[in-house]
């Protein structure tokens, strides 16, 4: 099952690199990653989806929390949660082609963010499966660069992550 | 105002070091001219880093308190590193300080630069890389808070040269205490879990206690030979846990595993209710998973939560201390034990003679055949055993002689028994015993050890000579890899593919050669004589290296039957199984 793996992790030179090493040391994997400084500079929010049974996963947490410098986490796929995903993705727009593509990506929401006589950029948010339906939408298209910043997300409603 | 190198050693005084062992090189002169400077703490110059590390990994199982070893950077630091993973898998406290290149030099492969903390980090509890001479205090105590708390483990403390720099003067002052908001290892266990277990071990019918090196790690051997004691339960130890309870107890059932005793592992495989105390369920215990104990409930005692439900899915998990959750459970036995029914008392009593029934298989018995005059291997183990009274620290390499000792030598108390029990490290016996010696100088110190693990390390018979360290070497040489050879005659039908041991040096002119004193015993009938010499008043102060010539054709067994073997599945000698 796939898993939204959340972590606070002290901002710290390093800390990443034990994090990632952990699921290659242990052989678990990791589908996606995401990482950035919270509103409290001393703490780094990261996001990892991965696919593990429910044994795993508690092997995965139970692991992570073993981190020094893992200082809070969640499994947000155990709750209610909010996840999204960034998606910009750049194609050769000629043609007929190029009225098609901007109706697709409206349907998604999409915004075309860059133009040239030949190309479109498209920003796409959503959920990692919005952004394959779309993908998946371009299959007659020309996709030229295609680049995501990974899933992050938080609980639903009042639950939190933080100190 | 002080130097980087003096804040250092100062701060390793400040924890109470009293040795550290380790090497020299460029990125730690400045440390080791700040250690000259002083004479509270001892340096012990090994010949090898991995022997530093093995020497503070038998100071620290033999005391409980955490070993420190000092490298220098690159080739001291990679040297290191079997002896941190050696003493990371079987949950050492242990602070290895490495030097490393100046800090405006990382990063360009400057000379002897590797990166330490990278190369360290599966095999860690933590590290650190220190940025500036002021943070080296602070970072000093978190070490050793890490290392020594919780689940122990090795810490690694990386420090660039520059911040060592003898004429860059900060202010220095140890900081008394510590916390570290990511980190809280768990103080005590849930006491309803624990009312649980207590309640399960009331009911039980046939019960077993499974203890592991947890036990002795955690200080809990006396408690747990309470509780057993209240309940009558059969014990059993892990390889690591042997020691933790008195081994010539009635209610000891020897080791279990891989290499335990047919009654031990019968009993774990037909009991109804495992009490596991700071054991891990290592696939070298549970043989095949899946058939692991069919019958039996689990109740777990672990400080680490993610040892608990890892290998073996359990029924009731106590998170915690094994002093704090041992304590718990023996005042509530005071007050509960009196309601055991007389039914249970007699179901325990059905439980134990069934087991003696196991044990009349006197799985342990020494096979001799007629005319046969070879020394076997557990025989010259059962005399080092009667010769020390049973009361000498005895350290081991790996392979059969390892299995020979943890078999044949039993322990009455913890912290006796120094081995090498996760990682299997073949060259940590005669570094661990030095600094087990070290650690009590007037304690007999055995290190039992085969002719191929020995030549690992051999090199630190020179640093015993330099301390004065006089460590009884029993090499049970039987020319070969004994522990792969049995592998190769059991399951490669015989083709001993590089497991014999040619051109073996003579032993006892070799540690004549360190001025130290040699025996050769090739004769049965002069082994008992030859080893009350040894260890007589006449050689308490000299190391002695005895080669004892032993039968090669011998196997250990017990043997879990494997691969698809449950507990009960063993060989029990040559072509004999359950
Ligand atoms: C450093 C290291 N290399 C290889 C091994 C694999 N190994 C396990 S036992 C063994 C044989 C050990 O031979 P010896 O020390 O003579 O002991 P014996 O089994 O003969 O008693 C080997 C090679 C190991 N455990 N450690
Ligand atoms: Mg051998």
């Amino acid at each position: 099952m796939r898993r939204i793996i959340s972590v606070l992790l002290e901002n710290e030179a390093g800390a990443l690199s034990r994090v990632v090493g952990l699921f290659a040391q242990r052989s678990y994997n990791i589908e996606s990653l995401t990482v950035a400084p919270t509103d409290d500079a001393t703490l780094s929010r990261l996001t990892l989806t991965t696919r593990a049974s429910d044994k795993q996963v508690e092997q995965i947490t139970k692991q992570l929390n073993k981190l020094i410098e893992v200082v809070k986490l969640v499994d947000l796929t155990d709750g209610e949660h909010i996840e999204r995903e960034l998606m910009l993705i750049k194609l050769k727009a000629t043609g007929a082609q190029r009225a098609e593509i901007k109706r697709t990506a409206d349907i998604f929401r999409g915004q075309i963010v860059d133009v040239t006589n030949a190309t479109y950029t498209i920003q796409l948010t959503g959920t990692t499966e919005k952004l394959d339906a779309f993908l998946r939408s371009m299959a007659d298209a020309t996709v030229m660069e295609v680049v995501r910043s990974g899933v992050s997300g938080l609980s639903r409603g009042e639950k939190i992550l933080a100190l | 105002m002080l130097s980087g190198g003096d804040i250092l050693i100062r701060s390793l005084q400040e924890e109470d070091v009293d040795y550290v062992f380790g090497y020299p090189g460029g990125a730690v002169l400045h440390i080791y001219d700040a250690l000259f400077r002083q004479d509270k703490m001892k340096h012990v110059l090994v010949r090898h880093e991995q022997a530093a590390t093995h020497m503070a990994d038998g100071y620290a199982r033999s005391t409980g308190r955490p070993g420190v070893v000092l490298v220098t950077s690159g080739p001291g630091a990679t040297n290191a590193v079997t002896g941190i993973a050696t003493a990371y898998m079987d949950s050492i406290p242990m602070v290895v300080i490495s030097g490393q290149v100046q800090s405006h030099l990382i990063g360009t492969d400057s000379f002897q630069e590797t990166d330490m903390v990278g190369i360290s980090r599966p095999i860690v509890k933590h590290s650190f890389l220190v940025k500036k001479a002021e943070d080296i205090p602070m970072t000093i105590k978190k070490a050793f808070y890490i290392a020594t708390t919780g689940r122990p483990g090795p810490v690694v403390v990386d420090i660039p040269k520059d911040i060592t720099n003898p004429t860059d003067l900060v202010e220095y002052s140890y900081p008394a205490e510590v916390a570290i908001r990511s980190y809280s290892p768990a103080s005590k266990g849930h006491s309803g879990q624990i009312k649980k277990a207590i309640s399960m071990l009331l009911s039980a019918e046939r019960p077993m206690i499974y203890a592991g090196g947890g036990v002795i790690q955690g200080n809990g051997s006396e408690l747990l030979a309470t509780l057993s004691r209240k309940l009558g339960f059969p014990v059993t130890n892990t390889l690591m846990g042997l020691g933790a309870f008195p081994a010539t107890d009635p209610q000891f059932l020897g080791m279990l595993g891989m290499h335990g005793t047919y009654e031990a592992n019968m009993a774990m495989h037909h009991c109804d209710l495992i009490l596991a105390i700071g054991a891990r369920f290592d696939d070298r215990v549970t043989n095949t998973v899946s058939k692991f104990c069919p019958h039996a409930k689990i109740i777990h005692i672990d400080i680490d939560p993610a040892t608990i439900s890892k290998n073996v899915e359990v029924d009731v998990p106590i998170v915690g201390p094994v002093v704090n959750v041992l304590s718990e459970m023996n005042e509530l036995l005071d007050v509960s034990w009196v309601d055991r029914s007389s039914d249970q008392e007699k179901l325990l009593a059905e439980w134990w003679s069934q087991i003696e029934g196991w044990r009349k298989q006197d799985c342990l018995k020494v096979e001799r055949d007629d005319g046969d005059t070879d020394i076997k291997p557990q025989e010259a183990v059962q005399a080092v055993y009667r010769v020390t009274n049973g009361t000498s620290y005895v350290t081991t390499d790996v392979g059969q002689h390892q299995m020979f000792a943890a078999l044949y030598y039993p322990f009455d108390e913890p912290r006796k028994w120094i081995n090498s029990g996760g990682l299997g490290t073949m060259g940590f016996g005669l570094p661990a015993a030095m600094g087990v010696q070290m650690a009590f100088p007037d304690e007999v110190v055995t290190c039992i050890t085969g002719e191929g693990s020995i030549q690992m390390n051999i090199q630190e018979l020179s640093t015993c000579s330099q301390y004065g360290l006089p460590v009884k070497i029993i090499n049970l040489n039987n020319r070969s890899l004994g522990m792969v050879k049995q592998w190769q005659d059991m399951q490669y039908e015989g083709r001993h593919s590089h497991s014999y041991m040619d051109s073996l040096p003579d032993f006892v002119a070799l540690v004549e050669s360190y001025g130290h004193v040699g025996f050769k015993i090739d004769r049965l009938d002069e082994l008992e004589d030859v080893l009350a010499e040894v260890y007589s008043e006449k050689l308490k102060d000299k190391l002695v290296f005895v080669d004892i010539q032993t039968d090669p054709e011998v196997h250990v067994y017990p043997m879990h039957v494997a691969p698809n073997g449950a507990m009960r599945d063993m060989w029990l000698k040559k072509g004999v199984r359950t």
